[in-house]
């Protein structure tokens, strides 16, 4: 995988920091799994954490709090997470990123993907606001109407491609953008382009077609 | 809402600092001990090495829950489970990667992070088993985050306090514009500006 773009450095401070909506933490997290050059930068915001964790004044915890927690380090643990580790099919895992193979469970087209008109298929991932996580399933030639963003908004590809007026974004590539940033991203080969996109906050979509989409897109 | 606690912490730190040594040279062999007392706890499994830690880090991460907008109940409970999450995955930390401070500061986001959700979905981090993708040399990381404590320090206030309310108090870029009543992209700017001063204190990579 070639990736050529990445996060702004507040993205990977928010995800530090742990303030990103689930979805936008989501799909950061998938795009830490496909680029090494994004997981060292996230180890440099991560480690702003630890040094400001080194400056807080201590606050007392209750008496009994360290045997509390000495008595429980023989409990078995539970192994809720492994669990889900099982029915991740391969197909899955082959052509996902790890966090988002978890949560799906299947390949990608194997997916209930909703028509939404305009060659367009979505699947809204239902996670917690502000703002929506969804798949999108664009077909060749489509583009999606002109928008703006209310906040921000990331995409990473996760299959196939397309172009706007920032560049060509790829499998692994993704597109970080707030509410300066007006595009109309076009795909741009003879292939179906898969994206995961997660917001904080309702897009604005211009012009008359983008008004007219917009209560069905939902987005 | 906090309560400065001397015993809990600073104690410990001292006994395992040797004397006569400057404040800086003190603080990373601070920060070098509890490292590896935290590789070490990954093979010994000794209760007493855990206890210490614990002594010294426990009250810092309820702390930081407390300053995440948690209850005082609540904050000492994920404390708590923060702390059981050290001691069980203590063969995880790599000490190439992140520093002991840095690693606990991730497990006790993570934790505050499920708490608040209510979620049974796990959080959503790198596979445990991911091979290291760099190689830095051991020990490394202590000599930045050190840096970086000495950088975020002289950070202009306005840089400092962004930081502040993103990693302390765990807000969102949008809420923070709101609350200081500037634009998000200011936000961003100042994040992005107090992100590069720190960097150049990352060694090579400046």
């Amino acid at each position: 995988m070639n990736i050529t773009h990445h996060f702004d450095d507040a993205t990977l401070m928010a995800y530090s920091a742990g303030s990103l909506p689930q979805g936008m933490a989501l799909l950061v997290a998938c795009h830490l799994h496909w680029c090494p050059h994004c997981r060292e930068r996230s180890e440099q915001t991560d480690a702003i954490g630890g040094a400001l964790l080194n400056q807080l004044a201590p606050t007392r915890l209750n008496d009994d709090a360290l045997n509390a927690v000495l008595a429980r380090l023989d409990e078995p643990e539970q192994e809720f997470a492994s669990v889900k580790h099982d029915t991740v099919s391969s197909a899955a895992a082959a052509e996902l990123p790890a966090p988002l193979a978890q949560m799906l469970g299947k390949p990608i087209d194997q997916l209930p993907w909703k028509r939404i008109g305009y060659g367009v298929r979505q699947l809204d991932l239902e996670l917690d606001g502000p703002g929506a996580t969804r798949l999108l399933r664009i077909s060749p030639g489509v583009s999606v109407p002109h928008h703006t963003h209310g906040g921000n908004e990331l995409t990473l590809i996760l299959r196939g491609s397309y172009n706007d007026e920032i560049g060509r974004f790829c499998m692994g590539d993704v597109a970080d953008l707030d509410d300066d940033v007006s595009h109309q991203p076009i795909v741009d080969t003879n292939e179906d382009c898969i994206c995961l996109i997660a917001t904080d906050a309702p897009l604005k979509f211009s012009g008359l077609m983008g008004r007219l989409v917009q209560p069905f897109i939902g987005l | 809402m906090q309560e400065n606690d001397a015993e809990g912490g600073d104690v410990n730190a001292a006994a395992i600092t040797p004397q006569n040594t400057t404040s800086e040279e003190r603080r990373k062999q601070v920060r070098d001990e509890w490292s590896a007392c935290l590789t070490n706890l990954a093979e010994t499994r000794d209760k007493s090495e855990f206890a210490r830690l614990f002594g010294y880090f426990a009250p810092r991460v309820k702390s930081y829950i407390l300053r995440l907008g948690m209850p005082d109940a609540t904050a000492e409970e994920v404390t708590q489970e923060a702390m059981l999450l050290v001691w069980r995955k203590a063969h995880l930390f790599n000490r190439t990667k992140a520093s002991a401070s840095t690693w606990i500061f991730t497990l006790a986001r993570n934790q505050s992070i499920d708490r608040m959700r209510r979620e049974k979905m796990a959080l959503y981090e790198l596979p445990e088993e991911e091979p290291d993708p760099d190689h830095r040399d051991m020990g490394e990381h202590l000599v930045i985050e050190g840096r970086m404590k000495a950088a975020i320090d002289t950070l202009p206030e306005n840089q400092a306090q962004v930081l502040h309310l993103s990693y302390y108090e765990g807000k969102s870029h949008s809420e923070i514009a709101d609350q200081l009543g500037i634009p998000l992209g200011s936000v961003k700017s100042r994040l992005r500006l107090a992100f590069s001063k720190l960097k150049a204190h990352w060694g090579e990579d400046a």
